[in-house]
């Protein structure tokens, strides 16, 4: 392993400190397209069924303001593909056949379909039939769905890594199903808990801004039916992201439960585990977990981790010291501690080098399957050799504990918005309306700061540690390519909002709207 | 082959009619420029094709793994 010991730490973090970034900026246009693409189908499908010209105006003043963060989103995602061949050449090599597919699909996908339809929608009123119209729409808003898909599904699989093996002649993992990999129960989970988060983002996003129509007295019809209409899709997409996000905690705990250890600061577990609503936590600090039962202050709601974890009230969920050390799981099988995984992982390492020198130096079959049985039976540790000490198995939990008391906490506030909003919509909760515009970007970028500093350290679950997956460059290239970014980001957001906050200034065309009556 | 000439006359007439869509473009095609001449040319080499003997990428990469 002197080949890693030569790896400049400092590069990995900005490594991820520029994919983090890159990301999160590349989210902030996302979501709001995926929420709008479904009222904008709404709104058109009120009015192709009433045939009345004011949802027609209402489906044009949101498609604009859809199309201005389409066009400021597109191609923000591009970047991403071409951190992964610069800043993580070994990840991108060994995992690029199956990475890779996804992305391809969803390039095209993408490309065609979105791009055929966003055309008939912009430019096709008066020249397509109303039915026509109204089926590019909703195909436009699908495209950008099943794109997220594609995303997610790659994104899913570093989580947790099916449909493959390991091929150490070319030292590669290869893909052995498209479906496995496709249609894993952590890729459903993602997409489906993705996508109704960006549906609560774009529904938070249509009762803000209608707000403040009717806080400036402008539009108010067109404020007040769109605010409706935005407050119960948000309302029914907020009732169904509550069961996603059950089932994606059930998930994640089978699949990762460091990450979902590291979200609860559950150090030690057990049975009857209850869910933490707050506690101490230095955010600025890793804990004591390895000394300490559990963090100071502790509030909790009995047995609700359990239940969330395991759908069993009294089931047993593992802390980050359980994890360490080994654990038994409910289905009888044992989890092995962390010394016996690293042993097994540097196993994995020593053979692959043997049976490349073997096949190099022409040895016997016998040897070759000898070293091949070593790799195979090994594999799953692989990333675990190495791993020098406990600590570098445990993700930064403050960032994972409040990321994640942020994203619960934003949605129930929005679930509170939306009943507020359609009972009594006052000016205090037009005023309230208006600030959880960011704060809804603020609570879908936490969810992502979740699954992905939960993750840690593994850029594939279990087989890769970011400082393996990295590529040997100096941190001052990365640091400069950081900056530019930082740069070249807050610009395009700049414009984005600068150009968005005219458009709903300038608001609905108001001589058509007369129409309506 | 109407249908070709509707196509055509689809999105002449919508590039023609475009108003807010003029900047949207304008600021496409900025960033599309910066993204895959400036970026890519300059800041995002692949690193392997850089650092590898072509047709031994597997060797490189094994070496990294070590």
């Amino acid at each position: 392993m002197n080949q890693l010991l030569n790896i400049d730490m400092a590069m990995v973090d900005w490594a991820r400190a520029q994919f983090a970034l890159t990301a999160i900026y590349h989210w902030l246009f996302v979501p709001l397209t995926l929420g709008l693409a479904v009222v904008m189908g709404i709104m058109e499908t009120l009015y192709y069924r009433t045939g009345k010209e004011f949802w027609k105006q209402t489906a044009k003043f949101w498609q604009r303001l859809f199309g201005i963060n389409f066009a400021m989103g597109v191609a923000t995602g591009i970047i991403l593909e071409f951190e992964f061949g610069t800043n993580w050449s070994n990840y991108s090599y060994l995992v690029g056949d199956i990475f890779g597919a996804p992305l391809a699909v969803e390039g095209i996908v993408a490309f065609f379909m979105e791009s055929t339809f966003v055309a008939v929608m912009f430019f096709g009123w008066n020249k397509v039939s109303k039915g026509f119209h109204l089926a590019s729409t909703w195909l436009t808003g699908l495209g950008a769905t099943i794109s997220a898909w594609w995303i997610l599904v790659a994104n899913s699989w570093m989580q947790y890594p099916v449909g493959q093996s390991f091929n150490p002649e070319t030292v590669r993992n290869e893909m052995t199903s498209f479906a496995d990999v496709a249609l894993s129960p952590v890729a459903v989970d993602k997409f489906v808990h993705t996508v109704l988060s960006a549906w609560v983002l774009g529904a938070v996003f249509v009762v803000g801004v209608s707000s403040w129509y009717l806080l400036k007295k402008r539009h108010t019809e067109f404020a007040t039916k769109s605010l409706r209409l935005g407050a119960i899709f948000g309302l029914i997409s907020s009732a169904l992201l509550m069961l996603s996000g059950h089932h994606s905690a059930y998930t994640v705990a089978q699949t990762q439960p460091m990450k979902l250890a590291a979200m609860e600061a559950l150090y030690k577990g057990g049975t009857d585990q209850p869910l933490t609503i707050i506690a101490g936590i230095n955010p600025f600090q890793q804990p004591d977990y390895e000394q300490a039962d559990e963090p100071p202050l502790k509030l909790a709601v009995p047995y609700a981790l359990s239940f969330l974890a395991t759908n069993d009230m009294n089931g047993y969920v593992p802390g980050i010291r359980d994890i360490l050390d080994g654990y038994t799981k409910a289905d009888g099988t044992v989890e092995p501690s962390l010394e016996e995984k690293i042993e097994r992982g540097q196993q994995a390492i020593t053979a692959l080098q043997e049976y490349r020198k073997a096949k190099a130096d022409g040895a016997s079959d016998s040897i070759v399957n000898c070293e091949l049985s070593i790799i195979n039976s090994n594999m799953p540790y692989f990333g675990y050799g190495y791993v020098q000490e406990r600590s570098q198995v445990v993700p930064y939990i403050p960032v994972c504990f409040y990321a994640f008391r942020v994203m619960v906490g934003g949605g129930c506030l929005f679930v509170l918005l939306f009943i507020i909003m359609l009972w009594k919509p006052k000016a205090w909760a037009q005023w309230l309306s208006l600030l959880c515009i960011p704060v809804a970007y603020i609570v879908s970028e936490a969810g992502w700061l979740v699954a992905e500093f939960g993750r840690q350290p593994w850029t594939i679950q279990d087989m890769l540690p970011t400082w393996v997956g990295v590529s040997e460059l100096g941190s001052s290239a990365v640091m400069t390519t950081f900056l530019l970014f930082l740069v070249l980001f807050t610009a395009l957001l700049a414009v984005e909002i600068s150009i968005m906050c005219r458009a709903i200034k300038a608001g609905p065309n108001p001589a058509e709207m007369k129409n309506e009556k | 082959m109407k249908w070709l000439h509707n196509i055509w006359h689809l999105y002449r007439d919508g590039f023609r009619n475009m108003t807010l869509g003029r900047t949207l473009w304008a600021i496409i095609l900025v960033k599309l420029f910066i993204i895959f001449v400036v970026l890519k040319l300059f800041f995002f080499p692949n690193y392997i094709k850089e650092h590898a003997r072509e047709g031994h990428e597997a060797d490189f990469v094994a070496t990294q793994l070590k």
